[in-house]
Formats: structure tokens, C-alpha cells, sequence
């Protein structure tokens, strides 16, 4: 029976099988390496099911249609990598201050610029928490395996659609592409959630109600004529210059991610019971940390991994509470120091030492073996 | 009487009188818009074509980008959404597409669609999807102040030309027709009650359908070009340099010459995307 369900494939692959389990019915991107596989698994399943796709002019173009989209209704997909993620931004920060549910998968490639298309990187990391104008909400998640790019894309559209807000799948082009066997999960076996819309009469409905945290969204075409805008607005959706609305407006969208870090941050950790030396680390790079650490285990020293499947909102807690207990926390990373900026910013302790990669090759965990050493 | 895609299939003699207070959010009132501001009078239109055209203002979503002309969303009780500085076209293919019992309507500038937006305003055509698009064009950037625009006439004043224009402007009809919109028109805000009809005939039109609609700033292209209002803009551009389609025939060449083509300047019957999508994709795919 189980083997029934097993399959052999692509990270890119994983991430379709995942969409399509949460219920997503609608894509709209413009092909991009190394993450076009999405767009072509999409488009071969989604008329199967009654689904849309379409290929757009450009990633803006995909991003504003997976928006409208989402506006009647139906839960929306866009992927892209590096070019494209940098062409989204303006749209991105439009979900955010608008609240329409959106997932938005950036498969990271090397950059700046279109750098090299076909490596990876993880140097995206900063861009999806500050890459859009203004101050606004960021939920980023972050799998590693093939198998967790299904079960965390489901998990993204969840996000999404309880906190009415974009969310981003940040992995690197090396899970992206890798192929390992997975099980599709049977129906029922992983939560989806669906966005609450509202029960009362349309003449009582305010799309942005600030007596809910998260206001319930009706589906355009439902009698309800409610009003959207990337201006700042009142309940009622309509735009306003009064400074205390705007103000409330702009809080209140932070509090959605702020005042529920525990229900969307998820860490896996290995060994890190008695770790004298931590690694943080995220996607392919943090399969090489796992090697590291086992083989440190072997040499005689305390070594462990706090592995972070939620980047944004960072998680604060558990690397401050780690940075009491080990003497070093160690950061390799495929980009320039993006992730250890932010363990040295909350770390209480102990030391912070990255290792950085630019060079579209992968961290192997050689070297992180030989950081781990440093400390023992 | 709507069709799946939302074009309108037959025309029903509407007997209800038009109330604007139906269409209009009154409480959303009074608008941005300076006074002589030809945006209202487009509105205006619009309204009434949508009433004439006997459409449920339930199934009707009007969207549009940033801009003087892209406010019009918030005013009007229909499912509205005001998007960002020219993409409302691709907000509106996601939308359409996406539940295509709805009539999108497109309300946009002519910055908006043909500058920021014109790569969407290219492909939103190119598929012939069933959006009715209608195009404000005022020849200038009004809402930040008045920078020249793709219709900027060649010589005009701007704040970013003050030299004078050198740039020559858009035929958006043009644009459109080449890029396979299957229904390409022109009205002015100065000929309302041609405009309204032009207007609906737009949104019974199945497919692309792309009005483009000459209005006056005299705020910003007014003031910066010497004209002393609003009226003798509508008179000057609207009336003296527009002639319809329909006479164009009757009249000597001098009267013609330098003129922009008013009415419907072409309709075709092209398949439609939405259609396309669920009669050949979806079919196929449900067979393999
Ligand atoms: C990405 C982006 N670039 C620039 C602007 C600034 N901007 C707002 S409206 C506008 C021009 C509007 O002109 P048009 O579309 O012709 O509308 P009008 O105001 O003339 O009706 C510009 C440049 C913006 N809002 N967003
Ligand atoms: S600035 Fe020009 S386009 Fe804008 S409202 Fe005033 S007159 Fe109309
Ligand atoms: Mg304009």
C-alpha cells in the first residue's frame, strides 16, 4: 500500500505535489532556472483538476494575476528565482497591505544581477524580508529535503491563508533539483487550512475589521462589493490620510506575524541535548551541517543543528536560548553573512562564526567539520 | 442575460430608469478629481453603459492602476480594486480568469496602460481575454503633477518638458488592434452620449475590448499648454481634432487630415482566452 504512494522526485516536483495538496487552483508565473519546473508541473496538473494556469508576460504580470486570482477565491501559486523574486517585490508588499493570501516560491539561484542561473545560493534571504518598500510583514519558510518541500509548501499555503499575507518558500536550486524518494501523503494526513470568509450580510461586512485580528475575506463575485487598494485604508477598505488610521493600519498587519511567531516558526533539531557547538543553518547547506555534526559526534565532540523551516519571522527564541548554553554558534551559509547577521543579533553568548559561499558550490561538510573543530 | 464568460449575449430593453445613486458609493464622495477634470465625465459614461448593458453589479469587478483616472474604482459599488501603477491589467487577467462569470472592466491612464503597463497592454490584447478596457487618455501624467505621457502631443509642454516634447505619442487604437484586441474604439469625454454607447458596445463585445477615451487635464496639460480652461480643451482637442468613423467618408481629405478616428474602429470575432482555456486545455488535459 505505502509503496503505492512512493515516489521518486524533484525537489520542483515536491513543491507541485505539495500546492496541489493544500488546494491551490490557480498559477500564474513567467518561466525562470531553476525553478520552471513548478510552472511546468502546474501547468500539465492544474486543467486536469478544474485549475487555471497561465503563463504571463513577465513576473510582475505573474504575480498581480496569482493576486486577482486570489481575490475570488481561489488559493494562488507563483514561483520564480532571483530576477524574477527582485520583479515581484512591489506586488509582494501590495499583499501584505492589502492582505491577500498569496504563496510565493523562490527557488535561490546565484545573484546579483542574473549571476549564475544554474548554481545555487542562499543569498535571497534578506530580500525576502526586506525586499519589498515599507515596513511589513515576513513569514519565509525554509525546507531542506524533498520530501519536507511538499509537506512545508502545504504549510505555507496554511500561513497564507490564516494570516491573510504572503508567504515565501526559500529554498536553493540544489534541493530544488535534487531527486529523492518522497511519499505523497494521503488526504487528511496533513492539516490544510482555507481562509474564513465572512457569514454576515454584505451591507455589515468591513474586508479590513479590526475587531478581528485577522479579518474574514470574501471572494470577489459574492454579493459582498467590497473594495481593495495598495493604499493605506480604513475597515471599510477605502483609502484615508487620517494618521491614526494609518498608523493602526500599518500595526496591525505587523501583529498578524508578530503576535503569532510560535504558531509559524518551526525548527528541527539534532543533537543539540548537551551541544557544546551549535550549527544554524538552512536547505542544502544544512544536509551538509547534519554530516558535520555526526561526524564531530564521532571525533568526541558535543556538536548539533538547529535546522530553522521558518526564517521570517526569525527565530529569536530558540537561537537567544541556544546562545546560552554553547560556547559557538556556527553559521554556514551559501551568501555573505545574511543569516549570521541575524543569530549574532539575537545571540546572548555565545560566539558566532559563519561560513560563506559565493562560489555557486555547494558548503560541504568538510568545512563545517573543520569550523566545528575550532571550538571543541 | 450573461453568457459563462461574461459578455452579454442578449440585449434586454432596459426599462429601469438609470439612477446614478445604484452605481454610485455616495458616501465615498466627493471625488479627487480638480473641477473640469474629464475623468468625471468618462465615469459617467461608464455608469451608464453598465446600466444600459443590464449587467448584475454583483458579477461586475472594476479594476484599475495608480493615477488621477485609476480613483475611479472607489468610487462605484461593484467589486473594485485599485492595484498598483500599471499592472491592473494583470491583476484583471488573474481575476477574469480565474472566475470568468464576472465582467471585468479595466479603468486605466494613459500612463498607466500604455508607459508602465505597456508590455500587459500588449498580451492582455494578444490573448483576446474578455476584459473591457478603457483608457483615459489625457496626454499627461496628471496625478504626479503633469510629466509628459506616451499621448503627449510632439511640442507640449510638460514639467519634464519644458523645451517641448520630442517624444511622438502612442495611437493606443493602434496599439491595441496590432496587439489582437478584437474590439478597438475611441470616444472623447466631449461626445458623452457616443461614448456611452461606445462603452457598451465594448462590454457586449466577447473578447478584448479597448476603449480609448480622450479627456482633458486641464489642471496640468491645460494650464501648461496656454489653454484658458477646461472647455475650449474639449472644444480644441476633443471636438476639432476627433471626427467619426462614420463620416470620415463623406468628408474632403483637409478635414481629415491630423484627425483621430472616433467610434468603433475595429471588431472581430476571435476566440477568447477563458473559452480557449476550458474548451481545448481543460478538455485535454481531463482526457489524458
Ligand atoms: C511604480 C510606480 N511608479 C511611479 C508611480 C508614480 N505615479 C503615480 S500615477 C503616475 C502617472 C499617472 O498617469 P496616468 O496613468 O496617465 O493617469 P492620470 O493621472 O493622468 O489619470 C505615476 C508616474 C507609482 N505610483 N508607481
Ligand atoms: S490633475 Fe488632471 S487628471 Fe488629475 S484630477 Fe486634476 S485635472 Fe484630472
Ligand atoms: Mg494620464
Amino acid at each position: 500500500m505505502a509503496d503505492k504512494k512512493k515516489k521518486f522526485m524533484q525537489g520542483n516536483e515536491a513543491c507541485v505535489e505539495g500546492a496541489l495538496y493544500a488546494g491551490c487552483m490557480f498559477y500564474a508565473g513567467y518561466p525562470i532556472t531553476p525553478s520552471t519546473e513548478i510552472a511546468e508541473g502546474m501547468s500539465v496538473r492544474l486543467p486536469k483538476i478544474g485549475g487555471k494556469f497561465i503563463q504571463m508576460e513577465d513576473e510582475i504580470g505573474g504575480i498581480a494575476a496569482a493576486l486577482g486570482g486570489s481575490l475570488t477565491g481561489l488559493k494562488s501559486l507563483t514561483a520564480t528565482s532571483g530576477p524574477g523574486f527582485s520583479l515581484k517585490q512591489e506586488c509582494i508588499g501590495y499583499a501584505c497591505l492589502a492582505e491577500i493570501p498569496l504563496v510565493i516560491v523562490n527557488v535561490m539561484r546565484g545573484g546579483p544581477s542574473t549571476g549564475y542561473p544554474t548554481g545555487p545560493s542562499q543569498a535571497d534571504i534578506m530580500q525576502a524580508k526586506w525586499g519589498t518598500h515599507g515596513d511589513h510583514p515576513a513569514i519565509s519558510i525554509t525546507p531542506a529535503y524533498v520530501q519536507e518541500i511538499l509537506t512545508e509548501t502545504v504549510r505555507a499555503f496554511n500561513l497564507a491563508e490564516k494570516y491573510r499575507t504572503p508567504v515565501v518558500v526559500l529554498y536553493d536550486e540544489i534541493v530544488g533539483h535534487m531527486r529523492e524518494p518522497i511519499v505523497i501523503p494521503e488526504k487528511g494526513e496533513l492539516e490544510v487550512i482555507d481562509r474564513v470568509k465572512p457569514d454576515c450580510k454584505p451591507e455589515d461586512y468591513f474586508p479590513y475589521d479590526d475587531k478581528y485580528e485577522i479579518p474574514p475575506l470574501a471572494p470577489f463575485g459574492k454579493g459582498y462589493r467590497f473594495h481593495v487598494t495598495g493604499l493605506n485604508h480604513k475597515k471599510d477598505g477605502f483609502p484615508t490620510n487620517d494618521s491614526k488610521i494609518i498608523e493602526e493600519n500599518n500595526l496591525r498587519i505587523m501583529r498578524k506575524v508578530e503576535n503569532h511567531k510560535d504558531d509559524i516558526w518551526k525548527n528541527d533539531e539534532f543533537m543539540l541535548g548537551d551541544a557544546e557547538v551549535a550549527v544554524f543553518s538552512i536547505g542544502s547547506t544544512a544536509r551538509s551541517a547534519r554530516f558535520a555534526v555526526k561526524q564531530a559526534r564521532e571525533a568526541g565532540i558535543k556538536a548539533g543543528l538547529l535546522r530553522p523551516l521558518t526564517i521570517w519571522p526569525f527565530p529569536d527564541k530558540a537561537v537567544t536560548e541556544l546562545s546560552k548554553k554553547v560556547k559557538a554558534i556556527i553559521v554556514p551559509e551559501m551568501n555573505l553573512g545574511q543569516m549570521a547577521l541575524e543569530v549574532q543579533r539575537v545571540s546572548k553568548k555565545a560566539e558566532v562564526a559563519g561560513i560563506h559561499r559565493v562560489d555557486g558550490e555547494p558548503i560541504n561538510p568538510a568545512q563545517i567539520f573543520e569550523q566545528i573543530k575550532r571550538f571543541k | 442575460m450573461s453568457s459563462p464568460t461574461g459578455g452579454v449575449v442578449k440585449k434586454e430593453k432596459v426599462s429601469v430608469p438609470f439612477d446614478y445613486n445604484k452605481y454610485l458609493r455616495p458616501n465615498k464622495l466627493p471625488h479627487i478629481w480638480c473641477p473640469g477634470c474629464g475623468h468625471g465625465i468618462v465615469l459617467k459614461a461608464m455608469l451608464r453603459a453598465i446600466h444600459n448593458a443590464g449587467l448584475n453589479k454583483d458579477n461586475v469587478c472594476v479594476i484599475s492602476g495608480i493615477g488621477c483616472s485609476s480613483r475611479t474604482p472607489g468610487y462605484v459599488d461593484f467589486n473594485t480594486l485599485h492595484t498598483l501603477h500599471g499592472r491592473a491589467l494583470s491583476f484583471a487577467t488573474g481575476v477574469k480568469f480565474a472566475n470568468p462569470k464576472l465582467k471585468v472592466i479595466v479603468v486605466t491612464g494613459d500612463g498607466d496602460a500604455l508607459a508602465i503597463g505597456g508590455n500587459h497592454f500588449i498580451h492582455t490584447c494578444r490573448r483576446n481575454i474578455d476584459l473591457t478596457v478603457l483608457v483615459f487618455t489625457n496626454a499627461t501624467y496628471g496625478m504626479t503633477g503633469g510629466q509628459y505621457s506616451p499621448t503627449t502631443p510632439i511640442g507640449s509642454q510638460a514639467t519634464t518638458s519644458r523645451y517641448g516634447n520630442i517624444e511622438p505619442p502612442f495611437d493606443a487604437c493602434e496599439m491595441a488592434k496590432a496587439s489582437g484586441a478584437s474590439f478597438v474604439a475611441r470616444g472623447t469625454a466631449y461626445h458623452t452620449l457616443e461614448l456611452e454607447k461606445t462603452i457598451q458596445e465594448a462590454l457586449e463585445h466577447k473578447g478584448t475590448s479597448v476603449v480609448d477615451i480622450i479627456d482633458a487635464c486641464p489642471t496640468y496639460f491645460g494650464r501648461m499648454n496656454k489653454f484658458k480652461g477646461a472647455s475650449q480643451m474639449m472644444e480644441e482637442i476633443e471636438k476639432d481634432k476627433t471626427v467619426s468613423v462614420k463620416q470620415v467618408d463623406k468628408l474632403p481629405p483637409e478635414k481629415v487630415q491630423g484627425k483621430m478616428l472616433r467610434g468603433v474602429l475595429h471588431k472581430v470575432d476571435r476566440p477568447e482566452y477563458c473559452e480557449q482555456y476550458e474548451t481545448l486545455v481543460m478538455e485535454k488535459a481531463k482526457a489524458k
